[in-house]
């Protein structure tokens, strides 16, 4: 336990009290509007206004896709980031700055130059089109652009990881008889959970309330592949704002259920590895 | 003392800069900006002559409602000039401007006007001619998505009407089209401009449903060769109003100048950049001299035949409307 008068740095009820004020400044109190715009509708009109099949439809297809994206996101992000932490090769850097592109360039920008790729008769559709795989306007486009947007989270919170990882650990567990899987069962990948799953909370996050680059891939078409955030901006449109903060709520609830979940898989996790 | 001769200083300047310079805030939608780069110098260029004064406009170009959203919420638009009555009407809800807005100006407020049309790649091979041929099947329709974009809501209003007004045409009828059209559509965009890359760039659908200007701009920036334009028999009427907001004029005082900026759409000159930018002109004259620029096409308004804006929202856009209920069906 940190004894706080004895702290290195001084001032924590100073600081203590700055966190709270920032926190409630920038976070809570968007979250208190968004609440106090949807308290009016009442009961009814919050189930109306969220009970829709289209509206249900929707929040499934954000949730599901995000969840897909995050997890393959879990399975390339490590491998990247693997990749980048063990091999020496040229152009290193390089590729290393290129995972934050994802970060810098404006979401919208993305789904057009993901659909120019993915359309039917874009660079990569034209050869998936006679397969019979349609990847733009589909479920899957909305996967790839979400993949696409939430890559540098797994990648960026594992790799730190992975660079300070011993290697005498794994020296000793070749010592002691282990094999290359074992060592990455017994010894990597323990060390590495709590990141990747870092990782894998941020991109899934993201990915349900991404809207910019999903809007010109998805194809938006109601029941099929509509996202929620969609379905949020729609009602803006038609001045519903109770009905679009409903949404929103429902969204942020889910969100919050399943942020939780995945901290105490966390802290499950830490506490049985022993890691941090 | 110092911060009191600066504030001085400063009140003077701005004080001065308002009396030398009136600048106005047109909040338009997007497809409005091309006609307003040609239209604001000419307006400026006839004040100046007229009054000797300077007037600055500037532009906010986005979505509609959005647009019209943002003034309801206090962007201080001087004019709101849009492509659907319910856009201006919230304003008046919101008690910005009077509810009779409309009559304020000629034309019930509406200096132009444009339809809806089809575009067909080269040599029509789906034969389409009319709206039922949207709905049948093996027909890709693109059309931008009504509960975001006028133009969406336009052109489903039109083929709704399409199907009431033809013979034995019912209700249920007019149902039956807009849900074939729509079961048709495999890219709902956010708006016109999406719809128009899906089909120019993306290659996608077989008919293209927008607007008769923004056809024109497609065949300008794509050329005419590789699409048509086909005039449905039937259409409906694109009507794009104006209006001074009361509240942020009466507050800036640039009542005068905000009204003689919207006036000025309907003099020779307004008229003449409109139909350049194949909006349809409501004055007689001009619209004869473009003449055959505009093929005739047999339109209605939407107050004719569903009521109003307001009756239209309630019914079809609405969350559980006939539109959603099209597609729950599936």
């Amino acid at each position: 336990m940190l004894n706080l008068r004895h702290s290195v740095l001084p001032g924590f009820r100073l600081s203590f009290g700055i966190t709270l004020f920032w926190l409630a400044l920038i976070v809570l109190l968007p979250f208190a509007a968004l609440v106090y715009s949807t308290v009016g509708m009442g009961w009814d009109g919050f189930a109306a206004a969220v009970g829709s099949p289209r509206v249900m439809a929707s929040i499934r297809l954000s949730f599901a896709t995000a969840g897909l994206s995050a997890l393959i996101n879990l399975v390339f992000g490590f491998l990247v980031a693997w990749v980048l932490v063990r091999y020496p090769f040229p152009g290193k850097r390089l590729v290393d700055a290129l995972v934050d592109l994802p970060f810098a360039l404006p979401t919208a920008v993305a789904g057009i130059a993901l659909t120019t790729l993915y359309a039917p008769n874009g660079w990569i559709g034209q050869y998936l089109a006679p397969l019979g795989i349609k990847v733009a306007f589909t479920p899957l486009g909305i996967i790839v652009a979400l993949t696409f947007i939430g890559l540098p989270f797994v990648v960026r919170t594992v790799q730190p990881v992975l660079e300070d990882l011993e290697k005498e650990l794994e020296e000793a567990a070749t010592c002691l008889g282990a094999n290359r899987w074992d060592i990455f069962r017994r010894v990597i990948f323990p060390a590495t959970l709590p990141a990747l799953i870092t990782g894998g909370t941020m991109a899934f996050a993201r990915a349900t309330g991404e809207y910019g680059s999903v809007i010109f891939i998805a194809g938006n078409i109601p029941m099929v592949s509509e996202i929620a955030p969609l379905i949020i901006v729609s009602k803006l449109d038609q001045f519903d704002q109770q009905g679009a903060t409903a949404v929103a709520l429902v969204m942020l609830g889910i969100s919050f259920v399943f942020l939780l979940l995945i901290n105490l898989i966390q802290w499950w996790a830490a506490r049985r590895h022993g890691a941090r | 003392m110092k911060l009191r001769a600066l504030a001085g200083l400063l009140a003077v300047v701005l004080s001065a800069h308002a009396l030398a310079d009136v600048s106005l805030l047109n909040v338009s939608y997007d497809v409005m900006r091309d006609f307003y780069k040609d239209y604001n110098p000419a307006f400026q260029k006839a004040y100046k002559a007229k009054t000797g004064e300077t007037v600055t406009i500037q532009q906010s170009h986005g979505g509609s409602s959005k647009q019209a959203l943002s003034v309801a919420n206090g962007l201080a638009a001087d004019v709101i000039t849009m492509n659907q009555a319910s856009d201006i009407d919230l304003l008046a809800t919101r008690g910005l401007i009077p509810a009779n807005w409309a009559s304020r100006l000629p034309n019930a407020s509406v200096p132009f006007t444009s339809t809806t049309v089809f575009l067909v790649r080269k040599g029509n091979p789906h034969k389409v001619r009319d709206w039922n041929d949207l709905a049948k099947p093996g027909v890709q329709v693109i059309i931008p998505n009504p509960k975001t974009s006028g133009n969406g809501r336009y052109t489903y209003l039109a083929a709704w009407g399409a199907g009431l007004k033809q013979p034995g045409g019912s209700e249920a009828k007019a149902r039956a089209l807009v849900a074939g059209i729509f079961k048709n559509v495999p890219v709902l965009d956010g708006g016109g401009r999406a719809a128009t890359t899906t089909f120019m760039q993306r290659q996608i659908g077989d008919v293209l449903v927008t607007f008769e200007n923004e056809a024109e701009l497609i065949a300008r920036e794509f050329g005419r060769g590789s699409f048509e334009i086909v005039y449905p028999p039937l259409s409906v009427l694109a009507e794009n109003p104006v209006a001074i907001v009361d509240k942020v004029v009466d507050k800036k005082g640039s009542r005068k100048q905000a009204e003689d900026y919207l006036r000025f759409l309907w003099s020779n000159e307004g008229q003449t950049i409109a139909a350049q930018n194949y909006l349809r002109p409501q004055d007689k004259a001009v619209a004869q001299k473009f003449d055959a620029q505009f093929p005739y096409v047999k339109t209605f308004t939407v107050q004719s035949v569903f009521g109003s804006w307001a009756a239209v929202n309630k019914k079809h856009f609405a969350d559980g409307g006939v539109f959603d209920q099209i597609y729950s069906k599936h």
